[in-house]
């Protein structure tokens, strides 16, 4: 068997681990750290339940091998909150109910964390298109868009239109 | 879904990839983004030996013109062709294939070296780089070979590259005058291999008579094909409605599509030529200087 000593960062903690060399990058969070939030969900690079963050980019773990992960830095979704705060992103999710039984949220929340700190104010169609790797089957999509517009106005917000609302009698 | 066990081997200059690939020869696989190869050895239809990852290796990863052509290193991801403003506006058939390729987390890792290498007739580039009549540029122990894209897929699943070659460089010729091009695909979901899909890129004159065309199709032949009947029946002939119906309906003849989950060989078939009459059309747009 070949085994390999892997480095990376986790969640901002640097990790040493040891894998085989065609553990997938899944198994290795779930299996050797414990970090069981990342799903396992088609297994075939279809539903993106194991979506986690790759040096900024949302990519599918079950697609790529642990030892590929030497130096780079992983973020998961136990790794969003802060503190103990949520971030926008899972506020988003609790407050617009974008999650029944919660099997694609982790990787729903680390798609949208990532577009959001690439596109301040994605529309609809924009938000549609980013999370078309992550497949839900059971909220529907209408939530979780609602989620991340959530998230949007929390991070980028506008200034109150009420000024000009109120203004009329 | 556990791939068979394997030695990973991590290259960190070309020179040191081909030396691997010598030494293993065919029991050796490069490793670039892994959307095709990775699933492949889940599926255990692929279980190479050795696998030789390149994401070490620097400088294969850039879109630049030069000499004329549009140069694209073998390590460029997806997503950064989707990205690109020169191939947005300057390539639009090459926009629209990178941006329907599988999703958008599979395009931040995949890279169009692999997609061509793998000759998957399923893939999208192959059909596109076929219309665009690219060069493909192999690295081995006696540096670069081009190989025209017309020659780079011999047989099903092959390409042209020796055991001991790596795929460096894509080149593509800048657009001339009145140049057009389009890539339309139909799928079932996001995600999936196209059901078909058709690449034009044509050129015309000053009186709109074509005066060259290429036709790339995605998956309705064994091997990525062009439909060469189409083409020669739009040369030399001024764009039409009847002349883009009478070419949409030569490529449908010369797909050869299997029936499968996607549909019939019959539906496809047709739907090859109703996707031909459309990317024809949006290729002579894009030629006469219309929008995007």
């Amino acid at each position: 068997m070949s085994m390999r000593t892997v480095n990376f960062t986790i969640n901002g903690e640097a990790k040493s681990v040891q894998a085989e060399s065609r553990q997938l990058l899944v198994h290795c969070i779930r299996e050797t750290l414990g970090l069981t939030g990342t799903h396992v969900g088609c297994e075939t690079s279809h539903c993106g339940a194991c979506t986690i963050d790759l040096d900024g980019e949302p990519v599918k773990s079950c697609t790529m091998f642990a030892v590929q992960a030497e130096g780079k830095s992983l973020t998961t979704v136990e790794g969003l909150a802060v503190g103990g705060t949520l971030n926008p992103v899972q506020e988003g999710f609790w407050e617009e109910h974008g999650l029944q039984c919660g099997f694609c949220t982790p990787g729903m929340m680390i798609t949208a964390t990532a577009l959001l700190r690439t596109v301040n104010e994605p529309t609809e169609t924009e938000i549609r298109e980013a999370i078309s790797g992550n497949l839900c089957r059971c909220t529907g999509y209408v939530n979780i868009v609602k989620a991340i517009q959530y998230a949007q106005r929390k991070m980028h917000p506008t200034p109150a239109p009420e000024a000009v609302l109120q203004g009329g009698d | 879904m556990i791939p068979a066990a394997f030695e990973y081997v991590v290259a960190h200059s070309l020179e040191e990839t081909v030396g691997l690939l010598a030494k293993h020869g065919s029991d050796a696989k490069i490793l670039s983004g892994g959307m095709s190869l990775i699933p492949a050895m889940k599926l255990r239809l692929a279980q190479p030996a050795f696998i030789i990852d390149v994401n070490g290796v620097s400088g294969l990863e850039y879109i630049r013109e030069e000499h004329g052509e549009l140069r694209i290193g073998a390590m460029t991801r997806e997503a950064a062709l989707e990205r690109s403003t020169l191939v947005k506006h300057g390539y639009p058939i090459l926009f629209e294939t990178a941006r329907v390729i599988a999703d958008p987390l599979v395009r931040n890792r995949a890279t169009i070296g692999g997609n061509l290498a793998h000759a998957d007739p399923a893939n999208d580039h192959p059909a596109t780089m076929l219309a665009l009549g690219a060069t493909i540029v192999a690295h081995g122990p006696n540096g670069d070979r081009l190989i025209p894209i017309d020659e780079f897929f011999p047989s099903f699943f092959a390409s042209a590259l020796e055991p001991d070659e790596i795929l460096t460089e894509i080149r593509i010729p800048a657009p001339g005058v009145r140049n057009g091009g389009a890539y339309i695909k139909f799928e079932r979901k996001v995600g999936d291999y196209a059901i078909a899909a058709v690449a034009v890129n044509l050129t015309l004159d000053a009186h709109d008579t074509c005066i060259a065309a290429r036709i790339g199709l995605t998956n309705v032949t064994d091997v990525p094909a062009r439909a060469s009947s189409a083409e020669a029946s739009l040369v030399g002939h001024r764009i039409t409605d009847q002349a883009i119906a009478d070419a949409s309906r030569l490529a449908a003849h010369q797909s050869d599509p299997k029936s499968d989950l996607r549909g019939s060989a019959e539906y496809k078939r047709d739907l090859v030529r109703v996707l031909a009459g459309r990317a024809i059309g949006r290729a002579v747009s894009r030629a006469r200087g219309g929008s995007h």
